[in-house]
């Protein structure tokens, strides 16, 4: 019950993504620098690869990069554990979606500045 | 010699401890022996000290009596009692940061630098002090230590994740604690526990020899029952240390002489859409902060939701990817709710965390041009009042939240980009609430000031609690 409110609350935030490429724009003078030849923000949505809008992740889509995950990184996961991390992985895509919904300008620097 | 009742030690203030010491109305020694007491005393109702450095702490003290014996001046900070969260270095004791495997480490070889530079400056370290493992907390729970409590009811939680540091100053156990705060580890508690907390800028005090939890937001400072109290720690503390890649190349900046300056002139707004308070108690606090100090706009911080996001996937990742070889050996001897986060958080796709911190950038951008119009920013601390200790859930307006993860939902975006935050206490009746003081990147001045003025207001306060 609980899941199903905090992620219908999340789906109520707008995009900025579905902005126009000119409203896009605006955010910085970069992007007004990029805005001819960057691709269009609703392009760069398309290229997301996980669910946008805040939506919950599939629970077999969580199994797949759980399992695939932890033998990779040869995580010890016992399988009496699986229901939390899945939980918690649940979150972060889900809040991750609305990070990745936002577009930015190509030349955006990460926060971190790393100095040689 | 120690005219201060032992009673009232326990809320003297630093300021009011240091003046007795330094006029011979006290002894550093007699202060500490007092200390002790009241925390064999009392600690075991808040148990919010995981450790204690009876011996070392006894000597420090004769050492300052004696040198004041000889006619040297005393430190700014001579015989202040502090303790600090077990994730800063004690010279002699592994650095267990609230985890079990932890203990297994070998002692540390030197103190933390905040620790060197109180003690320079006086003050006396007397325990470390409980906290949510490894500091993926917002409750003050821990399974291996126990919680610590609420002194204002012992059934709830201090908050986290430096919940024995909110505990052991709010219980009147020491007038000065240290604690971290990555996403609001020391606003939290300060909310919960009715204290003054400082969060300084991104860089500003030194983070070296305590361990990390997300390098990219991790922060040091104090707790403390006044905003004077504060800013002396903080005057303390400041300064460049190259042993901190991230402590800026800054000079000192002392800030407590400024306190009585008042805020004739400042511009302060109430942040306005995600951090509206939903709570009556959030609301209230929030609307009293602001008229004391003739707050009369709203502002909005664009896209903090966003930011609490990013905060929150940089954080599942940056932080699981310091204990991966830990989780691989002894997943076992990990809380199960950390355990579980931290293993989600190794599975967190590269892309959205670079993503995030991209986003984080964009986001301070546009912050900082708020400091343009205005010089403080007011938010609430915390969305609710101390939970009980155990409770899963709370009501956010009328979404059921999990509390752990969301206690921190009002900190999180402030963090996130390192701004300077003074947490101030406002003691609402039968539990305190903290209301945030935001401003600009290195203007802590600021945001104390601020605090003063609402203290010397009777708005904020630090209540003494029952016990």
């Amino acid at each position: 019950m609980k899941r199903k409110k905090t992620a219908k609350k999340a789906r109520a935030a707008k995009p900025p993504a579905r902005r126009s490429a000119k409203a896009a724009a605006k955010l910085k003078p970069a992007a007004k620098r990029n805005a001819k030849t960057a691709p269009k923000a609703k392009t760069i949505q398309k290229a997301k690869t996980v669910p946008a809008k805040g939506k919950a992740a599939r629970p077999d889509m969580l199994d797949a990069m759980l399992a695939s995950g932890a033998e990779a990184l040869k995580l010890p996961i016992d399988p009496a554990w699986r229901g939390g991390v899945k939980f918690n992985l649940g979150l972060i895509l889900r809040l991750g979606a609305l990070v990745d919904g936002f577009a930015l300008p190509d030349d955006t620097e990460p926060g971190p500045v790393f100095h040689a | 010699m120690l005219d201060l009742p032992s009673a009232d030690l326990g809320w003297s203030s630093v300021r009011d401890i240091v003046a007795a010491v330094a006029a011979g109305r006290a002894t550093a020694t007699g202060i500490v022996e007092a200390t002790l007491v009241r925390i064999r005393e009392q600690d075991p109702l808040l148990n919010s000290f995981t450790a204690i450095v009876e011996r070392r702490a006894l000597a420090r003290a004769r050492a300052i009596d004696e040198a004041r014996a000889k006619g040297q001046k005393a430190g700014p900070l001579a015989g202040v009692p502090f303790a600090v969260k077990n994730l800063f270095d004690i010279a002699g004791l592994p650095t267990v940061a609230g985890s079990k495997i932890n203990r297994d480490a070998p002692p540390a070889a030197r103190d933390a630098a905040l620790i060197e530079r109180l003690e320079a400056a006086g003050a006396i370290l007397i325990g470390a002090l409980n906290m949510g493992e490894y500091a993926y907390d917002f409750t003050g729970e821990n399974i291996h230590d126990g919680p610590s409590r609420n002194p204002h009811d012992l059934n709830r939680m201090t908050g986290g994740s430096s919940g024995g540091s909110g505990a052991a100053v709010a219980g009147g156990l020491v007038p000065l604690s240290l604690g971290s705060d990555t996403n609001g580890s020391i606003r939290v508690p300060s909310s919960l526990c009715g204290l003054f907390g400082l969060k300084a800028t991104y860089g500003r005090l030194s983070r070296a020899r305590s361990f990390p939890f997300v390098t990219s937001f991790d922060h040091l400072g104090p707790l403390a029952r006044s905003a004077r109290d504060l800013a002396l720690a903080y005057d303390a503390m400041q300064g460049p240390d190259p042993e901190d890649p991230v402590c800026a190349d800054r000079a000192v900046e002392p800030v407590a002489a400024s306190l009585d300056k008042g805020i004739d002139g400042l511009r302060i707004a109430v942040a306005g859409g995600y951090f509206k308070a939903k709570s009556a108690e959030a609301v209230s606090a929030v609307d009293s902060v602001a008229a004391a100090v003739g707050s009369n706009r709203d502002i909005e911080i664009p896209h903090a939701d966003r930011a609490r996001a990013a905060a929150f996937v940089i954080t599942a990742a940056e932080g699981a990817s310091l204990h991966i070889h830990r989780l691989r050996v002894r997943a076992s001897d990990y809380d199960p709710a950390v355990r579980d986060r931290l293993f989600a958080g190794l599975l967190t796709p590269a892309t959205l965390v670079i993503k995030a911190q991209k986003f984080r950038r964009w986001y301070r951008e546009q912050f900082l041009k708020l400091f343009a119009e205005v010089d403080a920013i007011l938010a609430p601390a915390t969305p609710c009042t101390a939970p009980l200790i155990g409770q899963d859930t709370f009501m956010f307006g009328d979404v059921e939240m999990p509390v752990r993860a969301n206690l921190g939902l009002y900190t999180q975006p402030i963090s996130f980009i390192g701004l300077p935050v003074v947490a101030v206490p406002v003691p609402l009746a039968p539990l305190p609430i903290g209301v945030q003081i935001i401003a600009a990147p290195w203007r802590e001045d600021v945001a104390l000031r601020i605090a003063h003025v609402l203290e010397t207001k009777g708005v904020a306060a630090a209540p003494r609690p029952p016990i």
